[in-house]
């Protein structure tokens, strides 16, 4: 990309973190501290949790139990039965103390022991996800709070369904501002769209966002029962989810691994030049995300893009190069059958065999009536691919690098319309351009 | 967890409509390779799925006496007075909304830990008659998914109403004509275990102390409660193996002693706790809360089964690009994983390590993809040059899935394959104890696998001859530990040798005499482990 992605959203959200932090720390220390012993047991429940984080698809992070810590210190009501006077400003520092700490084992334990080499300040999803939280917990608090604290909540919904209505409003309220933050945070780093950002935000709230949720409204309304007990009985639940994530994530990570073997397979046989598969794959991702694509459907894309070439396998004679962009169209669509056989096999969703099967529809701008659209994947793959072949074959006649770039992308645009779609060369242009 | 039934016959009324397997299209291998290396701690199964579709009679009347029975449990329901000498709890009046949310949210949370559309969505479509999405099989058919609800529900309602939460699951679950019968005996297997433990959970006055949270004191029904239900779950689906496939008595002391294990504790504890949140101030929505995470790890532990399935499948597809180029190895792999769980069975190998050997015996031969296909189909002699391009493939082998972080030990087997126990092998012409173990285990089953199986150049062997050949070999080519213990598992379990695709193609074969042909060069050269070409012949 020529300008590299804005990253004006992420200063903005980094520095109305630390300015609210300094904020309610300051109005803390002058105004002394209510309630010492609560505020200090989550605190150390929100440094706990942060210290114990999930990834999720796309590199995001989340600390389940921090965050859900977070939220249920914001709607602590009563407890035991007893008012607290804790407000606005103590939860977001209580929050921010929580985050600091758990900062701790990283600067204490030397570096060998860590199983992280990076320094957690450096670590940018952990900035990130820790600013997220802070304004987070500060919005959902900034809504309970003075309602409660003002007697409004008690004189309106003093029994039971009603005020877990109200609680249910407020996480609902504050998951919503998460996800947005998080949307806009994701769209700095990585250079998503910003609606698709939002949507792979939105569906993960019906995910771990929903538990988090839950558990947050839970340990508040069963503090009001029992107390402080209730942070670690029912952040159980919580952990055995974050456990379940976690093994998804090695899972997922296997099969990553796998397919990358699957795609080295063509290389190590001799029928496609070196690294030509993570290659297409890394444009057409990069194509992908120019195009708007959700996290799902780029993680589709990027194995669809990855095993691409697994048809040529069945050729007796390697392909001069590998570079099936120059191959008789007819013998293009039957590699690609042959590797959707294949993929079709692998048990990876059946949308990547699709899309590699219709890698060799050229692109007539509007389909036939009688057969069905291109899938887009198919149609960024395609350019990806000979835009690579098209690359390594200039490399072979000896032209420099960067004359070689633009007369591949020239060679591009001539098809643009005919043979590759439009759109994708563009944004092709654009990102490599 | 909690066990549910997965016979063949009664999942599978005609062989062959694949209602078992985990998913649909994973290949038989991968089926087998769970079954082995999970429910049955590294049990190996040699016969291959036989369609055996008729019951013997035992189980037949087996079959109808337990939904028979779970039918007179629910009879407490009906709304006419207890006849004298039944006690006052097992007829106490039903809180029918209960019951029903129960039942529901069971049912809900079953099919979503299974990975199956939910009760609702499926009532949504019909009623905007779109189209229902081809029916998957349940992610986990061995075990009952969500079990704290069901749990729930025997701790709070009297043992009718407990046994009833666990039905309408069954009756609705799994729409599939083939699964019927299982899904209704299994149904019924669970109401007479939740009527069990919630029968023994009222003899021990155990809602008396929940409701009064007196703590230390309720958790001791509450144990004996999901003991009960254990006890009960395992016998009788121990009694179904028994009676259907003749399976030893201890199958009924196994079965509970495997179901009671960690996750069904954790499981009831979560159940407890939507109990008592349940009867506390704030009732069902304090407990939907509680359950929100708990179901949501569930169904993440769903798609994680589901996306393990589809990386075994994703190996084997690295195994099916090799025999694209091979065509008369087709098979091998897969036989060569399963001759080297066989032996390393005999060696008391641990169930982990059995998977991951059973991938090396999978992958082991995977680097000749990167050999020319010529080459590989040849059936004449090859010279020297090309004899050294077809060795090269177990380096590239190694290099192919190197980056596979599950395969562990299996790298080094995939690497060392073909070294001999005299030190006259390649890659790195290792000998005795320094080749890795499972290269050592993978080589004796290769050897073994490839003299019995027909090739281009020569007709396959019975399993005697190979026997003979490879104890003739041991300790200069072959571990003699592991032809040991080869032959010790071929006398336990029955190996078949592959068919040959046709009786044509057997005329065409030579039937050129068996044996191991020794390496050219008496003493190689040794190279690092990469180095990759030291000129010496053994069985490919």
């Amino acid at each position: 990309m020529s300008g590299g992605p804005p990253v004006g959203g992420v200063a903005a959200v980094h520095a109305g973190a630390v300015v609210l932090l300094a904020f309610a720390f300051g109005a803390v220390a002058v105004r002394g501290m209510a309630e010492p012993g609560v505020a200090l047991a989550f605190t150390v429940l929100i440094a706990l949790g942060e210290c114990v984080r999930i990834t999720l698809p796309g590199d995001r992070e989340q600390a389940p139990i921090g965050a859900a810590g977070a939220l249920a210190y914001a709607l602590l009501g009563p407890l035991r039965g007893l008012p607290t006077a804790h407000g606005v400003l103590q939860a977001v520092a209580v929050t921010g103390a929580g985050l600091l700490l758990a900062l701790l084992p990283a600067v204490a334990l030397p570096r060998g022991v860590r199983r992280r080499s990076r320094a957690p300040w450096r670590d940018r999803a952990r900035l990130d996800g820790a600013a997220r939280r802070l304004l987070g917990a500060g919005f959902a608090a900034a809504i309970f709070q003075p309602l409660y604290n003002s007697g409004l909540v008690d004189r309106f919904s003093a029994d039971g369904p009603a005020y877990g209505v109200f609680l249910t409003v407020v996480a609902a309220l504050a998951a919503l501002c998460d996800a947005t933050l998080a949307a806009v945070l994701r769209r700095a780093r990585s250079g998503l769209r910003f609606p698709a950002a939002l949507e792979d935000e939105l569906r993960s709230l019906f995910g771990i966002g929903s538990a988090i949720a839950a558990t947050g409204m839970l340990v508040s309304l069963a503090a009001g029962e029992v107390g402080l007990w209730a942070l670690p009985l029912f952040c159980t639940p919580l952990l055995l989810a974050q456990v379940s994530f976690r093994r998804a994530a090695a899972v997922r990570a296997t099969t990553g691994q796998t397919i990358a073997s699957l795609a080295k397979a063509t290389e190590v046989a001799g029928y496609t030049p070196r690294g030509h598969a993570r290659r297409v794959a890394d444009t057409a991702c990069a194509v992908g995300r120019e195009l708007g694509l959700s996290t799902r459907e780029l993680a589709l894309l990027e194995y669809a893009a990855l095993m691409h070439d697994v048809g040529q396998l069945s050729l007796v004679e390697p392909v001069p190069d590998g570079a099936t962009a120059l191959l008789p169209e007819e013998e293009q669509r039957r590699i690609a059958r042959l590797g959707s056989e294949v993929i079709r096999r692998t048990g990876v969703p059946r949308q990547v065999a699709e899309q590699v099967a219709r890698l060799a529809d050229p692109w007539h701008g509007r389909p036939k009536a009688d057969e069905p659209a291109v899938p887009l994947a198919a149609r960024i793959i395609r350019v990806a691919n000979a835009h690579d072949d098209l690359l390594t074959a200039a490399r072979g006649r000896g032209v420099g690098e960067a004359v070689g770039r633009l007369e591949v992308l020239e060679v591009l645009r001539l098809g643009r319309g005919r043979v590759y779609d439009g759109r994708v060369v563009d944004a092709l242009v654009r990102v490599r351009g | 967890m909690v066990r549910q039934l997965r016979h063949s016959a009664i999942m599978r009324p005609h062989a062959g409509t694949a209602a078992y397997p985990p998913d649909g299209h994973s290949p038989p291998v991968a089926r087998r390779a769970e079954r082995g290396a999970g429910q049955d701690g590294g049990e190996v199964e040699i016969a291959t799925d036989s369609g055996d579709t008729d019951l013997p009679t035992g189980a037949v009347c087996y079959l109808v006496a337990v939904p028979v029975a779970a039918f007179c449990c629910l009879l407490p329901l009906l709304p006419v007075p207890a006849p004298a000498g039944v006690p006052r709890w097992l007829g106490a009046p039903v809180d029918w909304p209960k019951v029903g949310l129960l039942a529901f949210l069971h049912g809900c949370w079953e099919s979503l830990a299974q990975g199956q559309p939910t009760p609702c969505r499926r009532l949504l479509r019909a009623l905007l008659r779109r189209p229902s999405p081809p029916a998957r099989p349940p992610a986990r058919p061995l075990a009952n998914a969500f079990f704290p609800v069901l749990f729930a529900g025997v701790l709070m309602l009297a043992p009718a109403a407990a046994a009833l939460v666990a039905v309408p699951i069954a009756l609705l679950g799994d729409t599939r004509p083939e699964c019927r019968r299982r899904q209704v005996w299994n149904g019924a297997q669970l109401a007479l275990s939740a009527f069990a433990a919630s029968a023994v959970f009222h003899l021990l006055a155990g809602p008396q102390l929940l409701l009064g949270s007196r703590f230390p004191a309720a958790l001791l029904p509450g144990f004996a409660a999901l003991a009960a239900f254990c006890l009960a779950n395992g016998v009788l689906v121990g009694g179904m193996l028994v009676l259907a496939e003749g399976r030893r008595a201890t199958v009924l002391l196994r079965g509970p002693a495997a179901a009671l294990g960690l996750p069904v504790l954790v499981h009831a504890a979560g159940g407890l706790m939507v109990a008592v949140l349940w009867q506390g101030p704030y009732g069902a929505f304090a407990a939907l809360l509680a359950l929100l995470p708990l179901s949501i790890s569930a169904w993440v532990f769903a798609q994680g089964h589901r996306e393990r399935d589809a990386h075994q499948a994703t190996v084997q597809a690295l195994v099916q690009a090799v025999e694209i180029k091979d065509a008369y190895t087709r098979g091998h792999s897969e036989r060569v994983g399963k001759a080297a769980v066989l032996i390393a069975g005999q060696l008391g190998m641990e169930a982990e390590r059995l998977r991951t050997l059973r991938f090396a015996g999978i992958l082991h031969d995977v680097g000749k993809l990167g050999v020319a296909t010529e080459l590989l189909r040849r059936n004449g002699p090859l010279d020297e040059a090309e004899r050294r391009a077809v060795e090269v493939h177990p380096v590239h082998g190694y290099e192919l899935v190197r980056e596979i972080a599950f395969l562990g030990e299996a790298h080094a087997a995939i690497l060392h394959h073909h070294e001999r126990m005299d030190g006259r092998g390649y890659p790195s012409g290792l000998a005795g104890e320094q080749i890795p173990e499972f290269a050592r285990i993978i080589s004796v089953a290769d050897a073994f696998d490839s003299m019995t199986s027909t090739r281009s150049y020569r007709r396959g062997r019975p399993v005697t001859e190979a026997v003979a050949e490879l104890e003739r070999c041991s300790g200069s080519q072959f571990d003699p530990v592991m032809v040991r213990a080869l032959v010790e598992a071929l006398a336990v379990h029955d190996w078949q040798p592959v068919l040959p695709p046709s009786d044509d193609c057997i005329r065409a074969v030579p039937d050129i005499p068996l044996g191991v042909p020794e390496p050219v060069r008496s003493s190689p050269r040794r190279v690092p482990a990469q180095g990759g070409n030291v000129p010496t012949a053994g069985p490919s």
